[in-house]
């Protein structure tokens, strides 16, 4: 295995010897290497098959910008990540990634036959291949491109890591660690206020890293970073985060940034978090984010061994890797002779240099001949060969865009050289406007739209002694010994002397688009760069086209003959880079996913076989098996239970908020339909909300506690948009009324006894109320104590039996359980949850707003005219209540069915129909909303919305479900005990 | 993320704790028996939906509580003013 290593060069660390495993085969490195600069040093240039064709591909850069070396980085089970780039993998003892995109293997991958049979897959082929027939889309298609196109397996393990997130907050924030962004770190760290510097990469540095041969100040580069490494750690008032991707850039420099704290660690640490996403305030933004490098777009540009210039740059003085041992420059760019000139001053062999220009500066000759080198100029690449790796390129001399000679030249890299393109990526994410730099061929930074600089290359600034000079606000104190950027020329499109239909000269590597898709897109008409991009999907993989999409752009431009700046520009969006959803959730997975909320009774039922069901955010106890139960077992024996003797259920999370003050009753009378002035205290009434619209929004029992004091209750899921509703008119409809509001729901909680043998069981602990029936009527409500703590005692039933909800202060509410479910044995008392709930009200026709309701059913289609104060001058929704459509006829209402198979418990959302032999598609005249078994009953029960239901009573009416088709008698909504004649046991 | 001065806290606070509420200076009609359905459904449904500075309502939920008004263009984000409830809609710059 060749080691293709230059002692004297690098800044790895070779006292620290490792190995790594690649595709099951160990290799040695280095700390400090990158996986693609520990895969370059032993020779390995093939590292992954292209998306569409699975052309062999190698390293084109050696930064985050890369499109082909994808791989997986497998840490073990939960911990494999696919589609990570090999050039920001840092590498540690014992690593192990695979290659992704081919079978059986990398170098003998079945899926290459893509690259012959290309002329199958042109731009836009998904939408023009697979339209017909349709049905084969989801069994044929699909399933064959996914297997065949496509990056990484997806992990099938859960994430076995855990990830954090942090708010930070500084007055400044520079992104990039370039000479840019030092130099304005050791600018800012002079000032009081905060500063956190962010760099993307394990070291910081950026491009310095890569360029030891410059000084600054007449210090070494490297030896400069050092120093000012060393101020900037000595600086309380400086944070300096390594690692760190800033992956969006959002309002109110508001900037997200994720941390990877463990990825690069040997050993796994369970108490570390793996990512931590942080969210970052701050006053001022300076973006120092750099530049990257265009490739050429010529045929065959996409040969394992063909990289960009930089990249070599890097890989030789960062890692001491030599990327080839007879390379060629392929350049429009002086600033590809800054590359060639350190591998030739390193003693590799170069093989030749191109240069599109027909001239190049009189230094830059004088430098190459200096080194005994010759340039080419007036030459371009027209094509490549090599299986695994290019060997050999072809040379072509143009004169006036026509190739007049071609020469093969042997070779085992070839570099590119495009120019430049501005990092703008964040400058965008803040809507911040871009101006096109034509001697750039790149957009810049033009007016931002947030507190923020650009300086450096990320600006259009190149060469170290302006961005130094820009970094510092132009104050030079830097002197820099640094050789002239130059300039270079725009260089998308070549001649070319081949059939143009058979070559592929790719632009975006990660999706394999070739200019000649592009140049296909537009003769089909696609004229903007936005339907350029999503028709031949350019710029649309992971890497979003950070080295494609400035040459896409210039190839639409020159198929449209259009300058570029009218042919647009494609939007930069969030992340910079792929993120992983763990950094995303910040550690908010699993039980903490989002807030459960449980009662002061949640407990009892959990420790007594609950099985729970959410309800908005709380968690309910659904019902109470018994060994051996079913729900149906369990709920049936609940639902008897509580209309033979007594059950028991925790109402807790019903909405409860205090209404008080010299006009509260005023404002119920306004919010409310039902009339509310008259009510006395100590007595309840149903309460029905509509919105302004005239639908119902929300119902619930209320108590009028004394002349200025309501206690009102409202749905479990409703109760935040009721209190927000009701402060919305308080604040800002009627802020005359004397009145304020409290969301009580979380102080007190709720027990329900409903059954025969409620009032008994109560009876004996409580003080200061008269139980009596004469006393304390069905829908009143009482203060006095309950085993000695202050209750509000409403007789109520949701159940019809004899009904009471205790309301205690929430901390006592378990106890109470407690002693009310001993005491209670002697009754059978039985816990019930919201299933045995819903069945008992549905008995009784009690709608359940939000299920018999949907957000469209007025208080008449519900058949709820009586809770309306006829006498009333107005309340929220009465207005709504008289307009056309919805005292039309033919709107839908709340009815009761009986299927004329009573064994047969109908599907809730099931359609319905007058006439089940009509042609389909039928015409649905309603739905079922509610259905039960009814034990009590012993038969099923539905309710259902009916166009003019009610006019239906007692008619046949039909439910076409799959296997077969229901016939339903149409009943009032009320099944049992209609004259609530149960309420009155003694 | 925002950041959004509150008129009752006097403080710039993060977006999270804000909830919108609609449209500005939209009254509630005071007798709206009186009003055609024509006019109603205007109140009801009919809104400016403008590009560039709306005035609009919102709820410093996680906050105060309390809803105020603002004046934010719907194109850029920014927030040009707030105010408090039934103070006079502040005066578009030009």
């Amino acid at each position: 295995m060749t080691i293709n290593r230059k002692e004297t060069h690098g800044r790895i660390n070779r006292d620290k010897p490792i190995k790594f495993s690649f595709d099951g085969k160990i290799y040695s490195a280095f700390d400090g290497d990158s996986l693609a600069s520990a895969l370059l040093a032993n020779g390995i240039h093939l590292v992954a098959r292209s998306f569409k064709y699975h052309r062999p591909r190698g390293f084109l850069s050696a930064g985050s910008e890369e499109p082909n070396a994808l791989v997986t980085f497998d840490r073990g089970q939960g911990r494999v990540t696919s589609n990570v780039r090999a050039t920001t993998l840092e590498i540690f003892d014992g690593l192990v990634a695979y290659s992704q995109n081919n079978w059986p293997s990398l170098k003998f991958d079945i899926g290459a036959i893509n690259d012959f049979f290309y002329m199958l897959f042109p731009a836009g082929f998904y939408n023009k291949t697979f339209m017909w027939p349709k049905s084969f889309w989801d069994k044929v298609y699909e399933p064959a491109i996914r297997k065949m196109a496509g990056l990484g397996p997806a992990p099938i393990d859960e994430d076995a890591d855990k990830y954090a997130s942090l708010y930070s907050h500084c007055e400044t924030l520079i992104v990039g660690s370039g000479p840019a962004g030092i130099a304005a770190a050791l600018s800012a760290c002079e000032k009081p206020g905060r500063v956190i510097l962010i760099d993307e990469q394990n070291e910081f540095g950026g491009s310095l890293l890569s360029t030891p041969n410059l000084t600054i100040n007449a210090i070494p580069a490297w030896q400069w970073l050092k120093n000012s490494l060393a101020i900037l750690k000595g600086r309380q008032n400086v944070t300096l985060l390594a690692r760190t991707t800033v992956i969006g850039y959002y309002h109110d420099n508001f900037l997200g940034a994720v941390e990877r704290i463990t990825d690069h660690e040997k050993d796994i640490n369970q108490n570390k978090a793996r990512e931590c996403l942080h969210r970052i305030r701050a006053g001022e933004v300076i973006l120092a984010t750099g530049a990257i490098e265009r490739p050429l777009v010529f045929p065959n540009n996409d040969r394992p061994g063909v990289m960009l210039a930089s990249a070599a740059r890097s890989y030789l003085n960062r890692y001491g890797v030599v990327v080839g041992e007879k390379i060629a420059l392929f350049t429009c760019h002086d600033s590809g002779y800054e590359v060639i000139f350190d591998l030739a001053d390193a003693g590799i062999s170069i093989a030749c240099i191109m240069d599109v220009r027909d001239q190049v500066s009189d230094n830059i000759i004088a430098a190459t001949k200096t080194r005994g080198l010759e340039i080419r100029t007036s030459t371009i690449v027209t094509n490549t060969s090599g299986k695994f790796r290019i060997s050999s390129l072809h040379a072509s001399r143009i004169n006036d865009e026509k190739i007049t000679s071609t020469e093969e030249i042997i070779c085992d890299c070839l570099l590119m050289c495009g120019g430049w393109t501005p990092s703008v990526h964040l400058f965008s994410h803040s809507k911040g406007s871009l101006k096109w730099q034509e001697n750039l061929g790149a957009y810049i930074p033009d007016t931002p739209n947030e507190n923020t600089i650009s300086i450096g290359a990320c600006n259009g600034t190149f060469g170290l002694t302006d961005i130094m000079t820009e970094a510092d606000s132009g104050q030079s104190k830097y002197t820099v010994d640094d050789m002239d950027f130059g300039s270079g020329i725009i260089a998308a499109t070549f001649p070319t002397k081949s059939d143009p239909a058979k070559i592929k000269a790719f632009v975006d590597y990660q999706n394999d688009v070739t200019e000649k898709d592009i140049n296909l897109a537009v003769r089909e008409g696609l004229k903007s760069i936005e339907h350029v991009k999503r028709y031949t999907t350019t710029g649309m993989a992971t890497d979003q086209g950070k080295t494609s999409n400035l040459n896409a752009l210039q190839i639409t431009a020159h198929a449209v003959a259009k300058p570029v700046q009218q042919v647009g520009l494609t939007t930069f969006r969030p992340p910079f880079t792929p993120t992983t959803f763990g950094a995303l959730l910040g550690g908010k997975d699993g039980d903490t996913f989002h807030v459960t909320r449980k009662t002061p009774i949640d407990g009892w039922a959990d420790d007594n076989g609950a099985i729970f069901e959410p309800v908005a955010l709380w968690r309910r106890a659904r019902y109470f098996p018994r060994e051996g139960e079913d729900m149906l077992a369990a709920v049936n024996r609940e639902c008897r239970a509580t209309r033979e003797s007594l059950g028991i259920f925790d109402a807790s999370t019903l909405g409860k908020i205090e209404v008080v003050g010299p006009d509260a009753a005023e404002f119920m009378n306004r919010m409310y339909t039902n009339p509310w002035m008259m009510l006395k205290s100590g007595s309840c009434r149903y309460g029905l909300m509509l919105g302004e619209d005239g639908y119902i929004m929300d119902d619930g029992v209320i108590g009028r506690m004394a002349e200025d004091r309501f206690h009102v209750t409202t749905t479990t899921g409703g109760a935040p948009r009721v209190f927000r509703m009701m402060e919305d008119y308080r604040q800002t409809e009627w802020p005359e009324l004397d009145v304020w509001l409290t969301s009580t729901t979380e102080q007190w909680a709720v027990i329900a006894l409903n059954g025969p043998n409620a009032r008994k069981l109560l009876e004996p602990f409580v003080e200061g109320i008269d139980l009596n029936p004469e006393s304390f009527p069905h829908m009143a409500v009482r203060e006095g104590r309950i085993c000695g703590v202050e209750t509000r005692l409403f007789r109520v039933s949701f159940s019809g039996e004899l009904g009471f909800e205790i309301n205690v202060p929430a901390h006592y509410g378990r106890a109470l359980w407690e002693v009310l479910f001993k005491a209670g044995q002697q009754y059978d008392i039985t816990p019930y949850g919201t299933e045995t709930m819903h069945v008992l009200r549905a008995e009784k026709g009690f709608i359940i707003v939000g299920q018999d309701t949907d957000g469209t059913v007025s208080p008449m289609d519900a058949g709820m005219s009586w809770a309306i104060g006829k006498k009333k001058k107005d309340f929220v929704g009465k207005r709504s209540l008289n307009r056309s459509d919805i005292v039309a006829k033919g709107r839908k209402q709340l009815v009761g069915l009986l299927t004329d198979d009573p064994n047969i418990v109908l599907e809730e959302g099931a359609q319905i129909v007058a006439d089940p032999n009509q042609p389909i598609p039928m015409d649905m005249i309603g739905h079922v909303t509610s259905s039960y078994w009814s034990a009590t009953l012993n038969r099923s029960i539905a309710l259902a919305m009916i166009k003019d239901g009610r006019a239906l009573t007692d008619s046949d009416i039909y439910i076409p479900m799959a296997d077969q088709t229901h016939k339903v008698r149409v009943s009032t909504p009320i099944f049992y005990d209609p004259m609530g004649e149960r309420l009155n046991v003694l | 993320m925002l950041l959004i001065r509150c008129p009752y806290c006097q403080e710039e606070r993060p977006e999270i704790e804000f909830s919108y509420a609609g449209e500005a200076h939209i009254a509630r009609p005071l007798n709206p028996d009186d009003l055609s359905d024509e006019s109603w459904a205007e109140y009801l449904f009919i809104r400016s939906n403008r590009r560039g500075l709306h005035y609009e309502r919102w709820l410093h939920a996680h906050g105060c509580a309390q809803f105020f008004n603002a004046l934010r263009d719907t194109v850029s984000d920014k927030f040009e003013t707030t105010y408090k409830i039934g103070e006079a809609r502040p005066q578009v710059k030009k």
